[in-house]
């Protein structure tokens, strides 16, 4: 059992390197499944809210942007391919595979984080940030949401900023993720530059496309949650 | 078996790549008919069929150990049932009206 | 000092000296006595934190603390002793120790992740430490909204933090037991051949994994709506605080047996070795735990009958509530069975186990008075419920704690305590705790709600007797102290197995080497097989026959 493996990457605690690995990859889903449950705490109490003050939280939804929504959507499916075909890379043994999928990675971030900056500021400056400086005045007139000043909640203007409570902590602690795991992949670009990586060992690069996949579960989960709520 | 002895094709995670395009579009094109309780539902329904594709084949879960489906499920389990039991008080809170005051 | 020890050898403990030695290593054994030097010192936070209100209810009127210092003071007892000395005890304590021990392998699957759980826990610590320094909480460890996230005016936001953080440290404790107890038992240990101390924190670890995030994102949230002033659980925006509640006990009541399965782990080990028995119905005993941890998940309502929940979800979590019950009482009773026609000895951690089962079926049992709707409309958020969990937590985890503690001191250390004095302590505090906790259940059935420290004059006679018991207790506690010190130094050496236990820890000398073990453990017998002498060999015993 012992003959072939002094590998350098296997820990002296181990066996094998397939026991190693096998570990590491359930340590990987284990965290994974509590970040289900840490994002799941949160989704649950927007779910609560939703389901009180369905018209004040279809009113917010539609002062999002869909079209933002939706192109970041696609940013970050194309960065989950780019993020697979890293792995497959670090699998096959392609360095150059593996330095090159990532950097597009990177970059697909880079791009869905500047849309996001983009919608904040919009957001910020139509007084929507959620605070004591949020403004807004309903205009009953133009919703396509069946509601009118009679028929609405008696705090509406307030369950309107619970929305927007919800949809910056909900995505900020999503691109929070992300910029984690940009950092992973530059962390990783470097061990590649380094020649740290084999055929045999390239655990980090599965770990980190892991993470990363998740990344785009929750913002799978996100977009029509917050951005379809009432579209037509 | 280890998840990271299989090597999956080039062609078959275009093929995953293709499949969340288009689920994408569907979800944002349904979201433009008035389903009433549906609209929700639907892209619930999507969301998690798209969550399931990357799962199985970006994540390699497909090619993994019933440790790791297990795991998997667990996490899903335990949302639903946050979810459920805390939805079954707010939905259930109005069937007893609350008494007059006397 | 003792003839017949073997010569000088080297182990975990003087393997190295300095200073770095202990802060940057990746032993799962040293990592464990960090953390078990950093939890006393919270237990030691916490505990005069109640002398100091204790001292104050012996009174009916305010005596020599403001209404603003007392709920100060029962907020960082809470805190303290919830997250910062329960949580962590038996699994970062006596679980990091053990766990590769028992599993038969050289340490736990992530040693850095180990090391950084106890750097991240300490961290959390400091913050929760710095909360009071800095002038304390008033919330109560529950933190109910929306006092807590709008009008509290302390310092919410650090102790939400310290919380926030040192539950990241439980998690990748959670997640490096689950791992390890997967993928790196020795040859010929199966899942039925693993010890109940395994299958306890094997549970408890799944508890962790999947209940602790709620509280990590539930508790940030408070601290995001004071720091921006934002209305999550505000009603005054449509927020709603019960939503706080459900989140809070999501994770808070798993947390109870988050709580008390480790503390089951350690009592079956005792049970096994002083009754000189396998363990009656191992396998029924083993499923309980993950039956607790799985309906443990179930109840939490039942903390919010009176909160304006649904009446309809009111009667599930009752009922749901109820069926816990039943795993637990699975364990209380194969625990007696086992004791049955078993050839027991009464040493120190054998009488501690005894406590436990007594004090916990105690708190088990008025869980169910709680459990129920109506019963529990009348004695919510009394003395009661106050009686009822320090009989589950301290007279079940803290008894199971320093019961095992004095369990495997001998290993830990390398050295002996003193079992005349270890038994006086473990008596003492036997009778302090219920002494102090007792008069409780009767001054919550009366009418006496918690978190007040003024009371009409007929409740007097028994709050004096539970402060009374409450210096008995602290007393023990100090026996305890010094008897355990007192044996670092000048203890006799301890033998390999000096109780003549079975398990793999047991195999390897007290202390253990670095690496654990010198031969590679191979298990071909069943969990607690007392019947087969050489599976609990002593190392005593090859120098006598030497």
């Amino acid at each position: 059992m012992a003959a072939d493996q002094h590998s350098p990457h296997l820990a002296h605690h181990f066996d094998s390197m397939e026991q190693q690995q096998e570990s590491s990859s359930l340590g990987m889903w284990l965290f994974l499944a509590q970040e289900v449950m840490f994002f799941g705490g949160l989704f649950v109490a927007y779910a609560v809210y939703r389901f009180k003050y369905p018209e004040a939280f279809a009113v917010a939804s539609s002062h999002l942007s869909l079209g933002w929504g939706a192109f970041n959507t696609v940013v970050l499916i194309c960065s989950s391919l780019t993020m697979a075909l890293a792995v497959r890379a670090g699998q096959l043994g392609d360095k150059r595979g593996i330095i090159r999928y990532l950097l597009a990675t990177i970059f697909l971030a880079s791009v869905f984080l500047g849309v996001k900056g983009v919608e904040y500021t919009e957001k910020y400056n139509d007084g929507l940030m959620p605070g004591p400086a949020f403004e807004y005045t309903p205009d009953f007139d133009r919703y396509t949401v069946p509601v009118t000043a009679e028929t609405a909640p008696p705090n509406f203007v307030g369950n309107v900023q619970l929305f927007f409570s919800f949809y910056f902590v909900m995505t900020g602690l999503h691109a929070l993720h992300m910029v984690i795991g940009i950092g992973l992949m530059i962390w990783l670009i470097v061990k590649a530059l380094r020649d740290r990586f084999s055929k045999e060992y390239f655990t980090p690069i599965e770990m980190t496309g892991l993470y990363w996949h998740f990344v785009d579960i929750v913002w799978i989960f996100l977009f029509p949650l917050v951005y379809l709520v009432w579209r037509h | 078996m280890s998840s990271s002895t299989h090597i999956s094709s080039l062609k078959s995670y275009l093929n995953v790549f293709w499949t969340l395009m288009a689920l994408t579009l569907l979800t944002v094109v349904v979201a433009f008919f008035d389903l009433g309780p549906f609209n929700i539902i639907v892209a619930v329904s999507i969301a998690s069929v798209k969550a399931y594709v990357v799962i199985l084949y970006f994540m390699h879960v497909k090619y993994s150990n019933h440790i790791i489906w297990l795991t998997v499920a667990a996490g899903f389990i335990w949302f639903v049932l946050m979810l459920g039991l805390t939805i079954a008080d707010y939905a259930t809170r109005e069937w007893i009206p609350y008494p007059e005051a006397w | 000092m003792n003839d017949t020890s073997p010569p000088k050898r080297t182990h975990y403990l003087n393997a190295q000296h300095t200073v770095g030695s202990w802060l940057f290593t990746l032993d799962h054994k040293r990592i464990g006595l960090l953390y078990l030097a950093t939890i006393l010192l919270f237990f030691l936070l916490g505990g005069i934190a109640a002398m100091l209100f204790r001292v104050e209810l012996m009174t009916p009127d305010p005596t020599y603390m403001e209404s603003e210092t007392y709920n100060r003071l029962f907020t960082m007892h809470g805190i303290t002793m919830i997250f910062f000395f329960l949580i962590p005890s038996i699994p970062a304590v006596l679980g990091n120790f053990l766990l590769p021990l028992m599993l038969g392998t050289k340490d736990l699957a992530f040693p850095r992740l180990n090391l950084a759980s106890w750097y991240v826990f300490t961290f959390g610590g400091l913050l929760g430490l710095g909360s009071i320094i800095f002038g304390g909480v008033d919330t109560g460890w529950t933190f109910y909204t929306p006092y807590s996230s709008t009008y509290a005016n302390s310092n919410v936001i650090l102790a939400a933090l310290g919380i926030f953080i040192a539950g990241f440290g439980s998690i990748m404790t959670g997640i490096n037991f689950i791992v390890t107890i997967h993928k790196m038992r020795a040859p010929g240990l199966t899942w039925f051949r693993l010890p109940l101390f395994i299958w306890a924190h094997y549970a408890t670890s799944i508890i962790i994994v999947l209940g602790t995030p709620v509280i990590a994102i539930t508790i940030l949230l408070v601290a995001i709506e004071r720091l921006f002033q934002i209305g999550i659980f505000d009603p005054a925006l449509g927020g709603d605080p019960v939503l706080f509640q459900h989140l809070f006990w999501f994770y808070s009541h798993p947390a109870v047996y988050i709580m008390i399965l480790p503390g089951m782990g350690v009592i079956s080990e005792i049970i096994a070795c002083f009754s000189r028995k396998r363990i009656f119905g191992y396998k029924v005993v083993a499923l309980s735990s993950l039956a607790i941890a799985i309906l443990g998940f179930f109840v939490w309502g039942h903390h919010m009958f009176v909160s304006s929940q649904s009446m309809y979800a009111g009667m599930i979590f009752s009922i749901l509530s109820f069926l816990v019950a039943i795993p637990s009482a699975i364990k209380v009773f194969n625990w007696t069975a086992t004791l049955y026609g078993g050839a027991i000895k009464l040493d120190t951690p054998m009488l501690y186990a005894l406590g436990f089962i007594g004090l916990f079926t105690v708190g088990g049992l008025t869980g169910l008075f709680l459990a129920s709707m109506a019963i529990n409309v009348h004695v919510h958020d009394t003395y009661f419920v106050v009686a009822h969990f320090h009989y589950v937590m301290v007279g079940g985890m803290v008894m199971a704690f320093f019961g095992g503690l004095h369990f495997w001191w001998p290993k830990m250390t390398g050295r002996h305590f003193s079992e005349l004095f270890g038994r006086i302590g473990a008596v003492t505090i036997f009778i302090g705790f219920n002494l102090t906790f007792f008069p409780q259940f009767i001054v919550g059935y009366l009418g006496m709600p918690r978190r007040y420290h003024v009371y009409p004059e007929e409740f007097q006679f028994l709050q004096v007797m539970s402060t009374g018991g409450s210096a008995v207790l602290a007393l023990g506690y100090l026996v305890m102290a010094g008897y355990l010190l007192h044996s670092l130094v000048l203890g006799k050496k301890a033998s390999s197995n000096p109780w003549r236990a079975v398990g793999l820890e047991w195999t390897t000398p007290s202390p253990p080497p670095t690496e654990n073990f010198t031969t590679e453990p191979y298990v071909d017998y069943e969990a607690y097989d007392y019947t087969r002498e050489e599976v609990y060999r002593d190392d005593a015993d090859e120098v006598k026959g030497a």
